[in-house]
């Protein structure tokens, strides 16, 4: 039986290492992102954020290859060491909100589809009110109202208005699943709920989970970085590519100081796309039909 | 169906109420009165009380929300502190050049969209398709701000096509054909951007209608009739494929409201999301919360449009 198991696993793996294969773009993508996520991360050890962070007047809109390969802004700062440590703060906040608003959907999505009936009634209509308001313009009012906002409350705010897609996406899955012989006989063997969603059921979902959290990583890049641009994100004290674009609202910066603001958008546009390529062949792993090998 | 529609419409009243007691509880939690930003070390304390008392700001809560709900469903949103104006009359105005952006927006987005999702599963796995597959792919990928600050930089400041900011320019005179097409001329590239931004749902949407298509019994039949395949196209695939993109018109909408926010700011477009941003920046309470029961609104509309469409064209999604 575990052997079985186990050979069974490591097909699993073999399919998601097939589609990367016939997928070379997936595959550059990954490649090319985890030698940036390493990069960024060592580099950041070495910078020393209060000298990053400090104004040298002197050193205004330094052009780039002059002092600062990528020049400097508008308070003198490098623009290279701020990419840096803005991409390790965006990609920590990003990974931070993917994993609560995940947790939070998993537990939320397995209660209303494995047990149904009324719980699932009134949780589901919570969410339903949930997806129907604007949520990015309540998270930026929550932003403002929060008298002393730091970085975790940022993401408990985040979260608490982005759980609710996998938590649909969860309950529909969990719906079927335990609807199936294999969780009808756990339950006349006596194996209590908890055992059954914890062992057997979620075990069968987190394929699909794998690829939502992906795509989610992927979008909450864009909206921390799109709320950070419009000055409702992180704290003006820590940096993030998203302030690092913001400087581009002004006209003399987006016109004449391009290494301000475009290095910045080009990094988040290079994230999103490789995020995005490398969920889409993990997407087609996992759905049989899609294969392309 | 008429069932559905009113089951639906009246689904709304409790939702609705829902957000207006949120949007409420959190005006009330904003830092500050409207007067924070007035108050000069030569204001008179007394004075302020007294205004207060007269806005009826130190009445116990549920007084003041009904009050407020009152108000709100005979248009009255309040004052404007920033712009000493009432909202209702502001919103009215910055909405008006929203819905144009947006109407300007949803043209485009379909004449990009629907050739090129024709094109794409007609010709499926050519080369154009793959094109096609990669250019909705990245619209897809790239966040709006990014985008929108692109194309401000590369047609706006470089190539200087069009105007970088504004709806109108002030020296035209209202009422002229020139005034109207100096107006369209402001719309236009935030409009190229958001239309770009929303083809992707579109294009997948009907390249695998007409994949799918492809495959059908009536198609075979045509098929083996000796109809050319041409014709197959214009006369069945294409008329069938068609129909269910009517129902994108809501999400597009709901989509719409979403970017309105950043494309607004970037553009300079004096819409309601540039409003929003600078209601927010200026603790504009009144302004701020009559703008999101507004999206609420809209967006709970969007949803139902949707719905009802889909429920119109598509009798399998039908619901009793």
């Amino acid at each position: 039986m575990r052997r079985k198991k186990k050979r069974y696993r490591k097909k699993g793996r073999n399919v998601v290492f097939r589609e990367f294969q016939k997928d070379k773009i997936a595959m550059v993508s990954l490649i090319l992102l985890v030698i940036f996520i390493f990069f960024v991360f060592i580099a950041s050890l070495f910078i020393d954020q209060e000298a990053l962070m400090r104004i040298n007047l002197y050193d205004r809109y330094s052009p780039p290859g002059e002092k600062y390969i990528l020049g400097a802004d508008q308070g003198g700062k490098d623009i290279l060491g701020q990419l840096i440590i803005g991409a390790r703060n965006s990609i920590l906040i990003a990974l931070a909100i993917t994993l609560l608003t995940s947790l939070i959907g998993i537990v939320v999505g397995l209660i209303c589809g494995y047990f149904g009936g009324w719980v699932d009634h009134i949780i589901m209509r919570i969410i339903d009110f949930f997806v129907t308001i604007p949520s990015l313009l309540f998270i930026i009012v929550f932003v403002t109202l929060v008298p002393k906002y730091t970085v975790t409350s940022f993401i408990l705010t985040m979260s608490l208005f982005l759980w609710t897609g996998t938590a649909r996406l969860v309950r529909s899955k969990a719906l079927s699943e335990s609807k199936r012989d294999y969780v009808s006989a756990s339950k006349t063997l006596g194996t209590s709920d908890f055992v059954i969603i914890r062992r057997e059921v979620a075990p069968n979902l987190s394929s699909l989970l794998i690829v939502e959290m992906t795509l989610n990583f992927a979008g909450n890049v864009g909206i921390e970085t799109g709320l950070s641009y419009l000055g409702f994100g992180l704290p003006p004290t820590t940096s993030s590519l998203g302030t690092l674009v913001s400087y581009a609202n002004n006209p003399a910066v987006l016109q004449q100081y391009w290494w301000v603001w475009l290095p910045a958008s080009l990094l988040i546009l290079f994230m999103m796309l490789a995020i995005n390529y490398i969920g889409q062949a993990l997407r087609r792993s996992v759905d049989v039909k899609q294969r392309l090998g | 169906m008429w069932k559905t529609i009113v089951r639906r419409l009246l689904l709304m009243i409790p939702q609705l109420m829902a957000l207006s007691i949120i949007v409420f509880v959190m005006a009330k939690m904003m830092p500050g009165d409207p007067f924070t930003g007035m108050i000069t070390p030569e204001t008179d304390p007394e004075r302020i009380e007294e205004l207060k008392e007269e806005l009826g700001l130190n009445d116990p809560l549920p007084v003041q929300y009904v009050q407020w709900v009152k108000n709100a469903l005979k248009g009255d949103f309040g004052m404007s502190y920033t712009f000493q104006r009432d909202v209702a009359s502001l919103i009215g105005e910055r909405a008006m050049n929203t819905f144009w952006l947006s109407f300007v927006s949803v043209i485009l987005l379909y004449l990009i969209a629907i050739p090129l999702g024709i094109l794409a599963g007609r010709y499926q796995q050519s080369r154009l398709d793959k094109f096609i597959v990669f250019y909705s792919f990245i619209t897809y990928a790239i966040p709006t701000f990014v985008l929108s600050l692109l194309f401000l930089y590369i047609f706006g400041y470089t190539l200087q096509w069009f105007p970088t900011g504004g709806s109108v320019d002030v020296e035209v005179e209202p009422g002229t054909i020139q005034y109207i097409w100096n107006r369209f001329y402001h719309i236009l590239l935030p409009a190229i951007t958001y239309a770009i931004l929303g083809t992707t749902g579109v294009i997948q949407y009907l390249r695998s209608e007409i994949i799918d298509a492809k495959t059908m019994d009536y198609v075979r039949t045509a098929k083996s009739k000796g109809v050319p395949m041409r014709k197959i196209y214009t006369k069945h695939i294409f008329r069938n494929s068609f129909i269910p993109i009517a129902a994108f018109l809501g999400f597009t909408i709901t989509g719409l409201l979403g970017g309105s926010i950043f494309i607004e700011t970037i553009f300079g477009y004096p819409g309601m999301g540039q409003l929003f941003v600078q209601s927010i920046a200026s603790r504009d309470y009144s302004v701020i919360c009559a703008l999101v029961m507004l999206y609420g609104f809209l967006t709970l509309l969007g949803s139902l449009l949707s719905d009802i469409i889909l429920s119109i064209v598509d009798p399998r999604i039908r619901i009793e």
